[in-house]
């Protein structure tokens, strides 16, 4: 599927934060690494890359053998090493951090090997033997791209659906641009696919178009990874007001197409997440001069990652701590947020009230979640919009599975992939073991 | 201040530090630029009938990133002729009567050894290098390491030059030998009034795993080399010793072999070298490299209280011993200090894969515990653990009074129990 994205973009605007290590650097920073047993990077990483073993193999001048221990245990790798939070993960778990020394540079060298997995068109897995089983895999974000991949490694047959006409779900959508662009993420979807057998079907919108428990007269089992939904709204008034925007959504524009930045100078985003964080940056670097970020809570209870939210300062953010906004005012568009203090029970402070003018408001509040489209399947639990699954991502109906963002409540790619190949290891073994929805005998209800 | 003038053999020196003979050592501008940088001595580009060499000359072993590691070469002898090499060696001279330039030399016949020695003599050299270790190309030729390799011709070409020469002599030994003793006791029968040691160790650098070729590569081909640099340093540390502690040598010792730093320079001084050589690490780095030399030997003779160098040459001596004279109850476990460690484990894989299997990962840290009962003292963990200070090797009260092996075999002394040994 070729990615139909506008060549102008202002995500092309962006250049990345962190840089490519030249091959020089590359195999100096890995000859650098302790080879640590047992090693912390490891346990840190959800999908357990064999970090010190592909870091070796850099370091020796075998960088496709690298890759191959990458996208072994990790086939979104090359995402993983743009957009994961390192420093709360493997390079956060680095020995040497614990020495005063830098730490290793797992990130960028898993960058090295894997960018050149893809753009030299390396393939290291291949289908397996044609098992005449077929999975549902929906939505064609991370966890599922990393699900089909694993199935097919099996020999499933896959078919993934999704509601969007392109692939990598969040990933190619949600991405802040200095870490990886749209165009990277549908570049390594196509990579990954290459291992063929997956049937795609984009432009269905399963829960709309087709009914969820119909997947059942067609597949042997379902993978749901269909992420989260829209951006929450603040229920406050003028919410709807020309200017004010869902984080999520806004985000998305920006990365497809146009931000709508024109005559923008000042713009407030409401959350403090990291969706919030990226957005705030991404303002900056798209050159609105007044960014604010509005939070309820303080600094320090702030959701976002401390280094990311650092690196907003340093490019000029403010923030506006413990205060919400109470209206969205203006007369055809936004001029103004109406704000007031809060305590520490999130109680407005009488007479705390005050105006932060703006032409822009993002809400980054969190996003609605998706669960409720399973809840009418028997043997399906949803609570608080999220799917109940098992360790191996299965969600005590026979056959059917879920990972990522639905699963697990809005996580990091490397969440999506771990648990995608997790859910696909478990679905074969279910469907060796006779299991799986039913499609070839009785139906259940 | 310490005084850092020395002597090997009856030649004076301001430093220790004297350039090895090779391509460094190779022309006047070279040696007096090396003079300009602090360089003690020279020992010139072997001199003999001028040679033709072959391009290329020259193999780096890289290790971990760390160029030039080891190090080889296929050069011969200088191919400049001789009269410019000996006018040279007059020019340098005059500018620098204080700093000895010992002239290399590499001939066959008893006469034109004769004539070269008186050449080299008449052009100002302080002494002289007889090479017999070059491990390529010259040894074919019934020359270099060919000599080194026969007592008998090692000696009587020594006392050929003893016969000609009016300066000190210097033998420059082979390490291609099984035993360097006889070799160095040909030399001292020969009238040597030195030896320098060690010079290239055969070898084939590296392949071309392109092209299968071994490297360096002439064209389709290549060659043996000889092999130097701070990798070999471990082999000529011990020759250089077992030649400084046996009772019936005696001489003075010229070190060589992968010095780089004034460190290794002051652990060839304590095994008994009163003067080392250097070539890889200028050839790697230039001439400058001798400033830190020089000022880290001040300061580490400074800071022992050492007042000139020969308070330290063959300082070490006395403790190189043979292992049946080793204490065999000395014992000693490994501790971890678990506020320096870093919980990368690396004793754990070593331990367990290249040792006695004692150091055990734990359930709820990642420090490692160590068994003491079943530790060996081997010092492996210490060697692996990158974090400083944090595993120790111990000693440990036995209650055992010293034994050596040799003592337990002629006079029954007793031994501790073994340890690990199930």
């Amino acid at each position: 599927m070729p990615a139909e994205f506008p060549v102008e973009r202002s995500e092309t605007a962006f250049t990345d934060y962190k840089l490519p290590l030249s091959p020089a650097h590359a195999a100096a920073e890995a000859g650098r690494c302790l080879f640590c047993h047992d090693a912390p990077c490891v346990r840190a990483c959800p999908t357990h890359i064999d970090i010190p073993q592909f870091i070796r193999k850099i370091a020796n001048g075998n960088d496709r053998g690298a890759a191959k221990t990458i996208l072994e245990s990790n086939i979104l790798g090359m995402s993983c090493a743009r957009v994961c939070p390192v420093e709360v993960l493997c390079v956060g778990a680095c020995v040497y951090n614990d020495l005063e020394e830098p730490p290793i540079q797992i990130g960028k060298l898993q960058r090295h090997a894997t960018d050149r997995a893809i753009d030299e068109g390396w393939r290291f897995f291949q289908a397996g033997t044609p098992t005449g089983r077929r999975v549902a895999l929906v939505g064609a974000g991370p966890a599922s791209l990393a699900a089909a991949h694993e199935l097919r490694r099996l020999g499933h047959a896959c078919t993934i659906f999704d509601r969007r006409g392109f692939l990598g779900g969040l990933n190619t959508t949600g991405i802040a641009p200095h870490k990886m662009k749209a165009d990277r993420s549908v570049t390594e979807a196509a990579w990954v696919l290459q291992i063929g057998g997956v049937d795609l079907r984009t432009g269905v919108d399963i829960g709309r178009d087709v009914a969820l428990a119909d997947l059942e007269h067609e597949f042997d089992a379902v993978f749901v990874g269909i992420g989260l939904g829209a951006d929450s709204r603040a229920g406050v008034p003028g919410q709807d007001l020309p200017g004010v925007l869902g984080a999520v959504e806004w985000i998305e524009r920006m990365k497809l197409g146009d931000a709508g930045l024109a005559g923008v100078r000042r713009a407030v985003v409401v959350g403090a997440g990291n969706t919030a964080i990226d957005a705030v940056r991404e303002l900056r670097a798209l050159d609105v001069s007044h960014v604010t970020m509005l939070y309820r809570g303080t600094e320090d209870a702030m959701g976002g990652y401390a280094h990311e939210w650092r690196a907003a300062k340093v490019a000029g953010v403010r923030a506006v701590w413990r205060a919400v906004a109470t209206a969205f005012e203006g007369t055809s568009q936004l001029e103004r947020l109406q704000c007031v203090c809060v305590d520490e029970s999130r109680t407005p402070i009488a007479g705390s009230q005050f105006t932060l003018e703006a032409d822009l408001a993002l809400l980054a509040i969190g996003q609605s979640r998706l669960g409720s489209t399973l809840a009418g399947l028997s043997g399906i639990t949803v609570e608080s919009g999220i799917v109940r699954v098992d360790a191996h991502g299965f969600t005590g109906r026979p056959g059917w599975y879920a990972g990522g963002d639905c699963a697990n409540g809005g996580k990091e790619v490397v969440n999506a992939v771990a648990e995608g190949m997790t859910a696909a290891r478990a679905i074969d073994r279910e469907l060796a073991a006779g299991g799986g929805t039913g499609r070839m005998g009785a139906r259940r209800g | 201040m310490a005084d850092l003038s020395t002597e090997t053999g009856g030649i004076r020196s301001p430093n220790p530090f004297w350039l090895a003979s090779a391509p460094p050592a190779n022309s006047g501008a070279q040696v007096q630029r090396a003079f300009d940088a602090g360089w003690g001595g020279a020992v010139w580009k072997t001199l003999g009938t001028p040679i033709q060499n072959v391009s290329s000359r020259f193999g780096g072993h890289a290790i971990g990133g760390v160029r030039g590691a080891g190090f080889n070469n296929i050069e011969l002898i200088t191919d400049r002729p001789l009269e410019v090499n000996f006018r040279e060696i007059a020019q340098t001279k005059k500018r620098w009567p204080n700093n000895p330039i010992i002239a290399s030399l590499m001939v066959e016949t008893r006469e034109e050894w004769r004539e070269i020695i008186k050449r080299s003599i008449d052009a100002g050299a302080d002494g002289l290098e007889l090479n017999f270790g070059c491990p390529h190309g010259m040894c074919e030729r019934g020359m270099g390491s060919a000599v080194g390799q026969e007592p008998a011709v090692n000696e009587r070409i020594t006392s050929w030059a003893r016969e000609f020469s009016t300066v000190p002599v210097l033998v420059k030994l082979t390490p291609n030998v099984s035993n360097i003793v006889p070799h160095g006791m040909a030399a001292k029968r020969g009238g040597a009034h030195g030896v320098s040691l060690i010079n290239t160790i055969k070898s084939i650098i590296a392949v071309d795993i392109d092209r299968f070729v071994p490297e360096p590569r002439v064209g389709s081909l290549s060659t043996n080399g000889g092999y130097c640099g701070a990798a070999v340093k471990p082999i000529a540390l011990h020759m250089v010793a077992a030649l400084a502690r046996e009772p019936g040598f005696g001489l003075p010792i010229s070190g060589i072999g992968g010095v780089r730093n004034w460190r290794d320079a002051v652990e060839f001084m304590l095994l008994g070298s009163s003067t080392v050589q250097v070539c890889t690490e200028v050839m790697l780095r230039g001439y400058r490299v001798v400033e830190e030399m020089r000022d880290g030997l001040e300061e580490y003779m400074r800071s022992k209280g050492f007042a000139r160098v020969q308070d330290i040459v063959g300082k070490a001596i006395p403790a190189f011993s043979e292992w049946g004279d080793l204490d065999m109850n000395y014992e000693t476990v490994a501790r971890i200090n678990a506020s320096a460690c870093i919980g990368c484990q690396l004793c754990v894989a070593a331990c367990h894969d290249g040792a006695h299997q004692c150091i055990h990962p734990q359930q709820h840290t990642r420090v490692p515990r160590i068994d003491e009962a079943e530790c060996v003292g081997c010092n492996l963990c210490q060697i692996v653990c990158p974090a400083p200070g944090c595993i120790t090797m111990e000693r440990v009260d036995n209650g055992h009074d010293p034994a050596t092996w040799n003592e337990h075999v002629n006079h029954g002394a007793t031994l501790r129990p073994k340890k690990g040994a199930h």
